[in-house]
């Protein structure tokens, strides 16, 4: 299969600063992808390029389509939802969804006006009087609706609460997400998507320093809880990261045979969170 | 076979025709108030005005009328409708075009604020970003844009115009009905009417190509800032014409510094007032010619002069800078998604 989005050699420079370094990347149609990185990585810039939104250099194909010159037919293809409030406050739900049927080709008013119809907000309300959660649920709505081969989702839940959190990501994974679709979603509670993730990528001063699918890291990497008498031999298989806790030492081991790991002591699959910190320690020094 | 055109094909090419009418209709809903609603206020608050004073006449002609000298209006009125009829609608006209004044002015705030923040204010609130999910080109939605500052909004406000003159008409015939005077054939002569409404129409393209250089302007500096766009707009003209007016530097080109602030700040600026071409080049010679006061109107609305001004060299030199400036704020639309404010 063709890959959805493919990046070869891609750079981005502000100034002296390199904000994308380099990267190389392809990604599979029917995946969900996060794109995790601390702040200032470049996830955002390397998103803004895939849309389209930026300038940069190297290759880049989405959907087989240059972003700078072929934008439009992207969009065709290509949602987004950037950031919370980003819906126009002047305009209410039902001028909104009037607007995008009428300049998006690929979009289902029946269907937007079915998920609506599951929430609270009336049609003649603006967005400036609907709530945070509101206007996500609105814009997801939308989204939902407009049948895309790609979904970007950037901080798609920030500032709303473990409800909306919830249900967003519920909808999205029962009613939109299939085999010919590709979501790719960058998010800092990445311990409330890693279920649903099928790919992540971790991305750490413009650079990828992980690109993996969930069922290779959880072949690749182990956690293990060892007491202080074997730390010293769990020391000589090299592990990515140590912790304290309750006088024990969790160490964290990426390719180590988990029979071996076993004999140190008690073993766990490490969450995507350990993982994080463990391969972006001593990124703000 | 030949007539199978795939369904997709063709819902593809409704959407193309129909895109534009939706982003300008966008462009209608999100200044609704502006557009819309500040014409037709500023037109209910003049003929408010026109009845009050129009009873204050009454109150006033009465008292004179009775306690004074037998005077009153329907004297008036039967001697004017025996003199000229013509002189009588020159006359009308002046009043008719005079009370729409203060919508002119109200349009002109109305589109030099909508030209400011056109391509500004969806980057300050981030909204640029859900636009920029839509597939929607720059090209279009810049196009848009100038659709509504140059024909949607000039196009309602002359609908207040109207209404505003047909109130004021109305009133007057209520008057004269009042004081057992028919006025109908003297203040509703539909051939009048419609010439009069017919000028104003045709001056909108004529304004349009007029204002281009400021539509230009305020585009440019409204997709290209990053914050404050209205002391940009307006500091860096009248900067400039200090600078040069300091200087002297406009006689270089023997120019005078005069001719900068008219030609290059005025024309920046103050475009978009409209019908301002006609005042820009009234000279004393066009205004000696205006023997009556009320042939000013005849003057002021006179296809000759709209030919005149078609004609003109610097209407179409300002198109060229104007439309060079809106290609430059398309390419800027493209480039800067995100305003600091």
């Amino acid at each position: 299969m063709t890959a959805i989005v493919s990046a070869h050699n891609l750079s981005k420079r502000f100034g002296t600063t390199v904000a994308l370094d380099n990267i190389n990347l392809d990604i599979q149609p029917g995946r969900i992808v996060g794109l995790v990185g601390p702040n200032g990585a470049g996830k955002t810039t390397a998103l803004k390029a895939i849309l389209g939104l930026a300038e940069f250099e190297g290759e880049l194909s989405v959907l087989g389509l240059d972003p700078r010159k072929d934008r439009n037919a992207l969009m065709q293809q290509v949602c987004f939802i950037a950031d919370v409030a980003v819906l126009p406050r002047w305009i209410t739900v039902e001028e909104v969804v009037d607007f995008v049927g009428g300049v998006h080709p690929r979009f289902s008013r029946e269907k937007c006006l079915a998920l609506l119809s599951k929430t609270k907000m009336k049609n003649t309300q603006r967005v400036r009087e609907l709530s945070k959660g509101m206007i996500v649920q609105l814009h997801l709505a939308i989204v939902m609706a407009i049948d895309a081969k790609l979904l970007v989702l950037d901080e798609p839940t920030l500032g709303l609460d473990i409800l909306y959190r919830k249900e967003f990501y519920q909808n999205l994974l029962n009613d939109y997400f299939d085999e010919e679709k590709t979501i790719i979603v960058t998010t800092h509670q990445i311990e409330e998507i890693e279920h649903i993730l099928t790919d992540l990528l971790f991305i750490r001063d413009g650079k990828i320093v992980l690109d993996a699918t969930m069922d290779q890291i959880s072949e690749r990497f182990s956690e293990v809880m060892v007491n202080p008498d074997k730390a010293d031999a769990a020391r000589a298989l090299k592990p990515l990261h140590e912790r304290q806790i309750f006088g024990k030492t969790i160490f964290l081991f990426d390719g180590i045979d988990p029979k071996r790991l076993a004999e140190l002591g008690e073993l766990h699959k490490p969450s995507v969170a350990d993982l994080f910190v463990a391969t972006m320690k001593g990124t703000y020094q | 076979m030949s007539a199978a055109i795939p369904n997709s094909v063709i819902s593809n090419n409704v959407i193309r025709n129909n895109k534009f009418t939706w982003l300008v209709r966008r462009e209608f809903w999100e200044y609704r108030g502006a557009f819309f609603w500040a014409p037709l206020i500023t037109a209910m608050i003049m003929l408010a005005i026109i009845l009050m004073m129009l009873i204050f006449a009454e109150v006033t002609a009465q008292r004179a009328g009775v306690n004074f000298n037998g005077f009153n209006i329907s004297n008036i009125t039967s001697h004017v409708a025996e003199g000229d009829i013509e002189q009588v609608h020159s006359a009308l006209d002046l009043s008719l075009l005079g009370m729409c004044f203060p919508i002119g002015i109200v349009l002109f705030f109305v589109l030099f604020f909508y030209g400011l923040g056109s391509l500004y204010n969806d980057r300050a609130d981030r909204s640029v970003l859900f636009w920029k999910s839509l597939p929607l080109s720059d090209v279009e939605t810049v196009l848009a844009k100038l659709a509504a500052i140059t024909l949607l909004a000039p196009v309602l406000a002359i609908v207040a115009m109207i209404l505003l003159q047909i109130g004021f008409l109305l009133l007057l015939t209520l008057d004269g009905f009042v004081h057992g005077i028919n006025a109908v054939t003297l203040l509703w002569s539909p051939t009048h009417l419609v010439t009069l409404w017919l000028r104003l129409i045709v001056r909108i393209p004529v304004n349009a190509l007029w204002a281009l250089p400021s539509v230009g302007w305020l585009f440019l500096c409204s997709s290209f800032v990053r914050s404050k766009p209205f002391l940009w707009a307006t500091l860096v003209p009248i900067l400039s014409g200090i600078l040069v007016t300091w200087f002297s530097l406009m006689q270089t080109f023997s120019l005078t510094s005069l001719w900068y602030w008219k030609n290059i700040v005025g024309r920046a600026l103050l475009s978009l007032v409209p019908g301002s071409w006609a005042w820009f080049d009234l000279s004393a010679e066009s205004l000696a010619r205006v023997k009556n006061p009320t042939q000013v109107a005849d003057a002021f609305l006179s296809l000759e002069v709209i030919g005149h001004q078609l004609m003109s060299l610097q209407l179409w030199i300002g198109v060229a800078v104007g439309v060079a400036m809106i290609v430059a704020s398309v390419y800027f639309r493209r480039q800067r998604i995100e305003a600091i404010a």
